[in-house]
């Protein structure tokens, strides 16, 4: 077996694979011993997936920066299937030995003579969705300062009333190398930055935070200048603390409830993405399960999960099984069309992969996930969806949401709402949660806006203890009926 | 069959620990602190009678703080070549040079080092004596126990058969070395109930440091089996204020807000709603929440939350965090110690990566006399919650806005099932609030907390 070389016709695809062969001492000769030993058992199929972490993390806190950090994380997790089961394991030393032993260890879920060969690897053809940036992390570190003191400086200046102010900026770069005996051969290097701000603002004995932040798979010019800048985040996560100091209780009970563009895609996310996610609806566990070809939402909302978007935090080249990502709808105009797939689900429901394979990981086994979710926009404009409700909520951000697969029960809370009154949005409220049934509440979608928008860039999801960094979007949407959960009347 | 941890040798992790020390030392750093965790894994998942997976292995990290007076800056790798270790010192103290000075930053001083005495029964060997297709059998027979107990239970998520140990060493420029070994194991199953209404999922464990003190797989199954079936047919129920009974896994998630809101980071940030709190009364007289790192269960098992010291060589100890009612004690590290003018109550907590946090040891609210059955008889009509969603918790102003199931309460009895439902208040009223605390504390984490029974919330529903 020799490594297939990068695609000869575009001389500009960088060759993810090197970092492991010269650095790390991958060869051709080890991964094919390795995937020989995963295999010696009797299992169906095995793979390895190296990864090569570098993350770094600046913080300025009380105007001075007190913490910087940076680490390295270096492993390869083995996989090997045997019918319907799993066999894994992983080892952070990448010596021939401690591979071998990992290998071995993962063979062992199969129990038979070995039936399968391993050869003809062919390389994934991948996009360039995002930069590939260097390894030089120390001489950009004043460059990160000069960011986080930014926008400690920009939100300390938004208000008098705001008396603590935390800025972090965080990043990595991933690179992982995943090789399967179908003959997938993938690498691919993964940037991921984010810039957070969190502050306080007291008003005597009221007092009130604010968040905000953006990021995604970018680099540190990113931030400098542009859409991303530390002041634009700052002075957000500012004036919504000062907005929290004068919030009044929200309301309590089913109401008409205008989710704004952006962020609140979360409620996708949380009422339908997960509940499509293969895994579940092989093991018939979702709510979801069987009803694929049925109505689920109003004929106005079209969902799509696409892993295909320019430097997006949930976007991916390829997979973390080597799978070449996708754009996957969901549901087209209120009807459920598909479910998001790794190999395993892919190969024991006799669907395609939908490259959804994700993992936190080489310490972890990949699963269906999302990558960057979000509904189509529609022909409403915002402001005639505003103008509609003579008595609801209008909540623009949210803190996050969490899903019961089996029941299709959703909740995610609210950070900044506001009333609407006679059309006309009028009092801030406090965060509150919403809750829902998944296979219901988007029944209720009567107008959506032309206004799609995707969220900033700093969502992580979590699913069996794994999290995986991903994106959400919408446009305005009006639900006639939810159940909104403040402590008002 | 504990070992003790009173380590008279140094492992050679802990001579590792202590020559990265003298590197980074060597390197110009005026203190520096090391810790080393190593760990081994096994688990499997068991669906339908059959393995899912099967998962062992085992991995160790490397993480350094340096400080170059009052600058400081963390590293962290899990390359121990010596390669790896001369990058993890370089880079820590290129680091420390853009950080700046801060007064309160620094090791705490030495004479406050030192660990918990005696054997605190962290450690036993016997968890990974059980040959792999005996966890299998455990896992299968509690998912069997599961789906025997009635025909409504037709699917299962699996039964998981967890088996993990792990060793920390932490060392500092000061003087301190110490190391623990920790063992757990443990197993739980969630199954799936349906009827014509709908699937519920719902799920039970045991876990424990020995596998001498797991439940049976029956025992663990049948309670699985118990807490699924009594959610078919739930409904939704009007929106209107209400008592409501939380069951001791979600009073543990409430109390454990308590502990949030008195961690000295969010004290000194003015970000908790206990800020200037102290000695003042945050809660009903009723209300007496312990936090005591060095819990030792019957029998002689440490607690979940039990460690000989903390993130930073201290000691840990049991205080009152609230008593009767009174905040008593913050929890500190050293840094929010000094920030606070106070000093360490040892519970700085201490990640690889990044300075030191301050978490929990393990935390209770002490039980009160009367049974969970008689919490709820005296309940005319309220909710009865076993389960909340969500991230509606606001430790800065206290609001509280949760997605709730459970089941309803009428005229003392558990009725029928609720869900889809929000409960809402503020954790201030709520802890006011606490008419009623059952006798039924049990440790199965490193928090616990019986039955509690609060007055006056909302809940919001159809």
């Amino acid at each position: 077996m020799t490594a297939p070389t990068a695609h000869g016709d575009n001389f500009q695809t960088p060759d993810h694979k090197r970092y492991f062969y010269e650095k790390l001492g991958v060869t051709d000769r080890l991964i094919e011993r390795c995937l020989g030993e995963a295999l010696a058992a009797g299992g169906d199929y095995a793979d390895l997936y190296f990864e090569a972490v570098t993350s770094t993390s600046i913080g300025v806190d009380e105007s001075l920066v007190k913490t910087a950090s940076q680490g390295v994380s270096v492993g390869c997790g083995v996989r090997v299937f045997s019918g319907e089961r799993t066999g894994y394991a992983y080892t952070d030393d990448l010596s021939p030995e401690r591979l071998l032993r990992a290998a071995h260890t993962a063979a062992l879920i199969a129990n038979g003579p070995n039936k399968q060969s391993v050869a003809g690897f062919q390389e994934t053809k991948t996009p360039s969705l995002y930069p590939v940036t260097g390894a030089s992390v120390d001489a950009e570190t004043a460059a990160k300062l000069e960011l986080v003191m930014r926008a400690d400086r920009t939100a300390r200046a938004f208000d008098s009333r705001i008396i603590q102010v935390r800025a972090t900026y965080a990043d990595e770069l991933r690179r992982i190398l995943v090789v399967g005996s179908d003959g997938v051969y993938a690498s691919d290097t993964q940037p991921l930055a984010r810039l957070n701000v969190f502050v306080i603002a007291k008003e005597g004995d009221n007092v009130a935070r604010g968040t905000s932040g953006g990021g995604g798979r970018l680099t540190l010019e990113n931030f400098q200048s542009g859409e991303k800048t530390p002041e634009r985040f700052a002075r957000e996560a500012a004036r919504q603390a000062v907005l929290q100091l004068g919030a009044v209780a929200a309301p309590a009970g089913e109401m008409e409830v205008v989710l704004g563009p952006g962020w609140p895609g979360v409620l996708l996310h949380e009422a339908v993405g997960h509940g499509l996610e293969a895994d579940f609806n092989r093991k018939k566990t979702s709510a979801f399960a069987g009803l694929i070809g049925q109505k689920v939402a109003s004929s106005k909302v079209t969902v799509v999960d696409n892993g295909r978007m320019e430097n997006r935090r949930g976007s991916l080249n390829v997979d973390d099984e080597g799978n070449a990502t996708q754009e996957t709808v969901l549901i087209e105009n209120g009807i459920l069309k598909g479910y998001l797939s790794d190999k395993l689900s892919a190969r024991l429901m006799g669907i395609a992969s939908t490259g959804s394979g994700r993992r936190e990981s080489y310490r972890h086994i990949p699963m269906p996930r999302m990558t960057n979710t979000y509904m189509l926009s529609g022909e409403d404009a915002p402001e005639d969806i505003i103008r509609s409700v003579k008595r609801g909520l209008y909540a623009v951000n949210f803190g996050g949401g969490q899903v019961d697969i089996t029941n299709g029960k959703f909740v995610f809370s609210a950070s900044e709402a506001y009333l609407i009154e006679d059309g006309k949005v009028t009092a801030p409220v406090k965060g509150a949660t919403l809750v829902g049934n998944g296979p219901e509440a988007l029944k209720y979608v009567s107008m959506v806006g032309n206004d799609l928008a995707l969220d900033e860039g700093i969502g992580t999801c979590g699913k069996d203890g794994q999290s995986v960094p991903v994106g959400v979007g919408m446009p305005t949407i009006k639900l006639d009926k939810m159940t909104v959960g403040g402590t008002g009347q | 069959m504990a070992t003790n941890n009173a380590v008279v040798e140094k492992s050679d992790l802990a001579q590792l620990a202590t020559d990265v020390l003298s590197k980074a030392l060597q390197a110009g750093a005026s203190d520096a602190e090391v810790v080393i965790s190593e760990g081994d894994e096994f688990s499997t998942l068991v669906r339908l009678g059959q393995v899912e997976t099967l998962k062992e292995s085992g991995s160790r990290a490397l993480g350094l703080h340096v400080y170059f007076g009052q600058r400081s800056a963390t590293t962290s790798t899990s390359d121990f070549s010596a390669e790896g270790v001369e990058r993890l010192v370089h880079g820590a103290v290129e680091l420390a040079r853009v950080t700046s000075e801060d007064p309160y930053s620094g090791l705490p001083d030495a004479s406050e080092f030192g660990s918990a005495p005696g054997d605190q029964g962290l450690y036993f060997d016997d968890v990974y004596s059980l040959p792999v297709e005996e966890r299998i059998a455990m896992a299968r027979r509690a998912e069997e126990a599961a789906l025997s107990v009635d025909t409504r239970m037709q699917n299962s998520d699996g039964a998981n058969f967890d088996v993990a140990t792990g060793l920390k060493v932490l060392a500092n420029s000061r003087g301190f070395v110490g190391e623990y070994r920790r063992s757990y194991c443990g197993f739980s199953v969630a199954p799936i109930a349906q009827d014509g209404n709908g699937m519920q999922r719902d799920w039970w464990y045991t876990n424990a440091r020995t596998l001498k003190n797991l439940e049976s797989p029956e025992e663990v199954g049948r309670e699985a089996a118990r807490r699924t079936l009594r959610r078919l047919g739930a409904r939704r129920v009007p929106t209107q204020r209400a008592t409501v009974v939380f069951s001791p896994e979600i009073a543990r998630s409430i109390m454990g807000n308590v502990l949030a809101a008195a961690d000295g980071d969010a004290i000194y940030r003015s970000a908790s709603f206990f800020n200037g709190m102290l000695e003042k009364e945050v809660a009903g007289s009723n209300i007496t929440i312990i936090d005591d790192g060095t819990l030792i269960l019957p029998g002689g098992v440490g607690g979940f939350g039990t460690t000989p010291f903390d993130g930073e060589g201290l000691p840990t100890r049991r205080k009152a965090i609230v008593e009767r009612g009174v905040l008593k004690n913050y929890l500190l590290n050293t840094y929010t110690a000094r920030k606070l003018n106070m000093h360490s109550t040892g519970n700085a907590s201490r990640g690889l990566a990044g300075a030191a946090g301050i978490g929990a040891g393990n935390f209770y609210l002490e039980p009160g006399t009367l049974t969970p059955e008689q919490l709820i008889g005296e309940v005319q009509s309220g909710l009865y919650v076993t389960e909340t969603m969500g991230f509606g918790v606001n430790l800065v102003t206290g609001d509280y806005s949760q997605g709730a199931s459970g089941l309803w309460i009428e005229n003392g009895e558990l009725a029928y099932p609720v869900e889809e439902i929000t409960i809402a208040g503020n954790l201030k009223e709520m802890y006011r609030n606490i008419s009623g605390i059952a006798n039924d504390l049990v440790f199965r984490s490193a928090g616990a907390c019986p039955t509690i029974r609060v007055e006056g919330m909302m809940i919001a529903g159809a």
